[in-house]
This record gives C-alpha cells, sequence and structure tokens, in this order.
C-alpha cells in the first residue's frame, strides 16, 4: 500500500453557492459522511485530515506578508485527508465518490514521496 | 450519530428568529448571514470530525460566537435591536446578554415573534405563508416554490417583498403584550391553516414535500399552544384539526403509489398516535364560548377518525357539522363538502341536488374535485356516460401527474360501469 494526499479544492464563491440552501447543506454533508465512512471501512483511511480556514496569511518574506490565500488564488484548499491506497489509480478511482466533485470543486491527488527508497 | 432528517432546516429557522431578535429585525438578511456562516462550519468540521453529540446545540454555540463577532465587529457602525438598546453597546453586558438570549426558552419566545412578524396584517395571506416557512422553516426560495407549484422568480418577488414589509416593522412583534397577541392570534392561525391545507390539498406531486408542509404547519402550532397566551381553544382546535388530517396522510397513497379517496383508503394505515393526539387536543379545545372554523373541521376529521370502516361514518352528524362550517365561514369549496357528505347520508340524486344548490358555484369552475364529485355522483346513480364526462373535466384541470392518474382510473371506472 502507498500513501496518498487527497487536497480538496473549490473557489470560495462556487463553494458558497454549492452550499445553498439548509436542506441541501445537510444532504451534501450527509454525502461526504457516508463517503468517508466507507473509505475508512475499506481501510482506506490513514488520517482523516483536517479541515482548513479559508483564508489565513500568504507569507513570501519578511515584507511580503498578505491576507490570504484568497487575493492570489481562486482555488482555496479547504482540507485534506491521508488515504492508504495500491497505487495512483486506485487513488484517483477512490477519489470520484468525492461529493466535492458535485458541487464544481476539485480533489487534488498526490502520492506521498516515498523517502525509504 | 445519526442526524435528525431536516435537522439544518429546522436549526436554520430557530437561529434565524433568535439573531433577528438580537439584530433587529431590519437585519434579518445580516442573521440569515450568520446561519450560512454557522452551517459552513458545521459542513466543514463535522465532515472531517463527524457529527458532535449534541447537533442542535453545537449550531447554535456556533451562530452565538458568530453574533457576538459581528456585534463587537459593527455596533459602533450600526444600531441593532433597539429594544435590547443599550445592554448590547457595552462589553461587559454585552456577552450575558447574549448568553440570556440563547436560553432555549427565549429561542422558544423568538420563533413565536417571528412567527407573529410574519403575519404582518400589510401582507397578503399567501406572503405570510411564504415568508414562515422561508424565515421560520428554512424553506429555500426553490423549495417553497416546488412545494406551491410556482416558479423561483415569482417566490423570490414574493419574498423580497414581504421581506422589505417585515423589515421596515422596525421592530419584531412583541408576545408580550396580551391584547396585541389576542388580536393578531387569528392570522396566525390562518396562516397555519393554509400552510396545512398547502401540504394537504396542495398542487406538488411530491407526496414527501406534503408531508413535510403539514409536519411544519404541527410544530409551529404546537409552538404556539405551548405558550401561555397562545393555548387558546381555537389554537388546541387547529392543532387537533392538523393531527386528524395528517394522521390520513400515510394511507392518502395506495400500495401503487396512487392517490386514494378517503373512502376508499386502508384505515389500517391511519396513523393511531396522531389520532389520539388529535383527540386529546380537541378535547383541550372545547371550553370557552367560541366555536371556530377549526372546532368544526377537526370534529368534522374526528367523526371521520371514529369510523373504523367507511359505512360506520356518522354522516348525519358530518352534514349537520358542515351546516355549521356553513354559517362560520361559507365557501363554495365547504358547501361541495357539504353536498358530498348529504349524497353518503341521502342518496347522490340528493347530493347533485345540493351541488346544483351550490350560491357561487362559478367558483369551483378551476376546481378538478369539483368535477371529480359530480363525476362520482353520476357513476354512482349509473350514469356512467355523463360521469366520464364530468371526469374528462376533471382531468383538464388536475394539477399534477398523481390527480391525473387518479382521475384516468375513475374514467375506467365509468367505462366498465356503463357497460356492466
Amino acid at each position: 500500500m502507498s500513501a496518498f494526499v487527497y487536497l480538496y479544492r473549490s473557489e470560495d464563491a462556487a463553494f458558497r453557492a454549492a452550499m445553498g440552501s439548509p436542506e441541501q447543506m445537510q444532504k451534501s454533508m450527509q454525502k461526504w459522511m457516508a463517503w468517508m465512512k466507507q473509505l475508512g471501512e475499506q481501510g482506506h483511511i490513514k488520517d482523516q485530515g483536517h479541515p482548513l480556514e479559508r483564508a489565513g496569511r500568504v507569507v513570501k518574506g519578511k515584507r511580503a506578508i498578505t491576507d490570504g490565500p484568497y487575493a492570489e488564488s481562486k482555488d482555496v484548499i479547504g482540507g485534506y485527508t491521508l488515504i492508504e491506497a495500491k497505487d495512483l489509480a486506485q487513488a484517483v478511482e477512490l477519489s470520484l465518490g468525492c461529493p466535492i466533485l458535485e458541487g464544481g470543486g476539485v480533489v487534488e491527488v498526490r502520492p506521498v514521496l516515498k523517502t525509504d527508497m | 450519530m445519526e442526524l435528525h432528517e431536516h435537522l439544518f432546516r429546522r436549526e436554520a429557522g430557530r437561529m434565524v428568529a433568535t439573531l433577528t431578535r438580537i439584530f433587529g429585525v431590519e437585519h434579518l438578511a445580516l442573521a440569515e448571514d450568520v446561519v450560512q456562516d454557522a452551517f459552513c462550519r458545521a459542513l466543514e468540521v463535522w465532515k472531517f470530525r463527524g457529527v458532535p453529540e449534541h447537533p442542535s446545540a453545537w449550531l447554535m454555540a456556533t451562530a452565538k460566537h458568530r453574533a457576538l463577532d459581528v456585534l463587537r465587529r459593527e455596533r459602533t457602525a450600526r444600531t441593532f435591536a433597539p429594544e435590547l438598546g443599550r445592554l448590547l453597546e457595552s462589553e461587559e453586558t454585552l456577552a450575558p446578554v447574549v448568553e440570556e438570549l440563547f436560553a432555549a426558552h427565549a429561542i422558544k419566545d423568538d420563533q413565536l415573534r417571528m412567527m407573529f412578524s410574519c403575519c404582518h396584517p400589510r401582507l397578503p395571506e399567501a406572503a405570510q405563508v411564504a415568508l414562515m416557512l422561508h424565515v421560520l422553516c428554512g424553506f429555500s426560495v426553490d423549495e417553497i416554490a416546488s412545494a406551491f407549484v410556482s416558479t423561483h422568480a415569482a417566490v423570490e418577488k414574493r419574498l423580497s417583498r414581504a421581506k422589505q414589509t417585515l423589515a421596515s416593522s422596525e421592530r419584531l412583534f412583541e408576545i408580550a403584550e396580551a391584547a396585541d397577541f389576542a388580536a393578531r392570534l387569528p392570522t396566525v392561525h390562518r396562516a397555519l391553516y393554509l400552510l396545512f391545507n398547502e401540504g394537504y390539498h396542495g398542487a406538488s406531486a411530491e407526496a414527501a414535500v406534503r408531508v413535510e408542509l403539514c409536519q411544519e404547519a404541527l410544530r409551529l402550532a404546537a409552538l404556539l399552544f405551548a405558550h401561555p397566551l397562545g393555548s387558546t381553544p381555537a389554537t388546541y382546535a387547529l392543532a387537533a384539526m392538523m393531527c386528524l388530517h395528517a394522521a390520513r396522510l400515510p394511507a392518502r397513497l395506495d400500495a401503487s403509489g396512487n392517490l386514494s379517496a378517503l373512502a376508499d383508503q386502508d384505515r389500517s394505515r391511519w396513523d393511531p398516535e396522531l389520532v389520539a393526539e388529535g383527540q386529546r387536543l380537541l378535547d383541550l379545545s372545547a371550553t370557552g364560548p367560541e366555536l371556530t372554523e377549526y372546532h368544526v373541521e377537526a370534529a368534522i376529521a374526528a367523526v371521520h377518525a371514529s369510523a373504523p370502516r367507511v359505512e360506520d361514518t356518522n354522516w348525519a352528524q358530518i352534514v349537520s357539522l358542515y351546516d355549521r362550517l356553513m354559517t362560520i365561514r361559507a365557501s363554495p369549496v365547504v358547501a361541495l363538502n357539504r353536498a358530498i357528505a348529504v349524497a353518503q347520508h341521502e342518496g347522490p340524486g340528493r347530493g347533485l341536488e345540493e351541488i346544483a344548490a351550490i350560491a357561487d358555484r362559478d367558483r369551483l369552475a378551476a376546481y378538478p374535485f369539483y368535477y371529480a364529485a359530480l363525476g362520482e355522483l353520476e357513476l354512482r346513480r349509473g350514469k356512467g356516460e355523463t360521469a366520464r364526462e364530468h371526469f374528462r373535466a376533471a382531468l383538464a384541470l388536475a394539477r399534477n401527474a398523481m390527480e391525473r392518474r387518479f382521475l384516468e382510473q375513475r374514467m375506467d371506472a365509468c367505462l366498465r360501469g356503463a357497460f356492466a
């Protein structure tokens, strides 16, 4: 098994729009939880990860610290999960169930660099 | 931890009511933003960490913290709830006051304040109902449009006008004033009645949507009778009527998902708990001198509920209750229902005479169940051909696929009747 990181990316405006009504938000959340639960039961979750605040500081140097990342990037990382899968193909396959895709968001699937070889 | 099916929607109503009390009625949009923020946060956190043990309390606490942030940040720039005045201005009183405002009993009162505020006398009844659904029940514009078989644009326009009226009232309705409360109460009853009926008789083809409207009406009615000033005989009667009708909802669709007329319903599928609750509320309503339309409608529903089979129905009693209803709130639809009861009691010929005698009968011309009733009675007295024409007229007015299927089946029955 190899390790992968799922980075959940979405545009802030799209993220808000995809939220919609309370009813839709609840449904969306329940889909997420069902998806996470399924991944967990299949033994693919190494670390459920964390949600991230959608804004913080972007640091480019002592004199270049700005609010962000929304000023620079429309694509904001909303959270990450550490996944275990056979290979990249399987990790991608598993990510296809992620509800973020329905709201126009993106899952970035990145292999964790193997350091033991 | 399993979530209640409509938790977010319900909590949206509770949070908006309380936040609007804190921010002031002209800042309804701000309250809605804060609620949206709280849900976003829940979504972000819960999907990684799971649903907390007390999801409602979690959401409320999140809304409270956001409210404190907003008040601290903006209290110099904006005026918030005038009735809370200076309490929100000083840092010393702010946190304890907000804490108090988020206490469970306060949230209940806030929902009542909002309910009464939505029933603003300057608003048409349809707007009052839409506003209540939106603000107090957390329905989005699209969800209301689908429930009322209307367009997004029409509902949005209605809601934005209603919100303007609400905002211009400057403060939320004060429920502590007994005289004001009593004066507005009939309007509130009426709006809840219409909300329930939209679910029970409404045009939406989605059975689930309609059940939800009925449930929301029942929930709001329960909030009303839980309050000392709201627990009047008329409120109990209204809630009794809702329970007794809602009890029949599971039987309104037969096994193949088709509409089932009252006479054909499998009565074992009526909800016994709702029948019992309806009876209990009806007993509570039987005090004082006032006999409202809700008393009579609940009594009619109770007569049906007490008949194990349709043949056991006490039609004479139902006819006399409809007579009573005609003296309280006469309408062609009430007269039509009365005529149908007469037909059950004295035969289809008598029923048809009663229908022919309805004043303002032309107002029923767009009502599919007017023609369906004519068809049913003609069929019962053996005039399959005439009956079929009436059902055809009803079919042309049907509002959704479910009604159409029902009427097509009745048309087929006419053919079978004619050749039998």
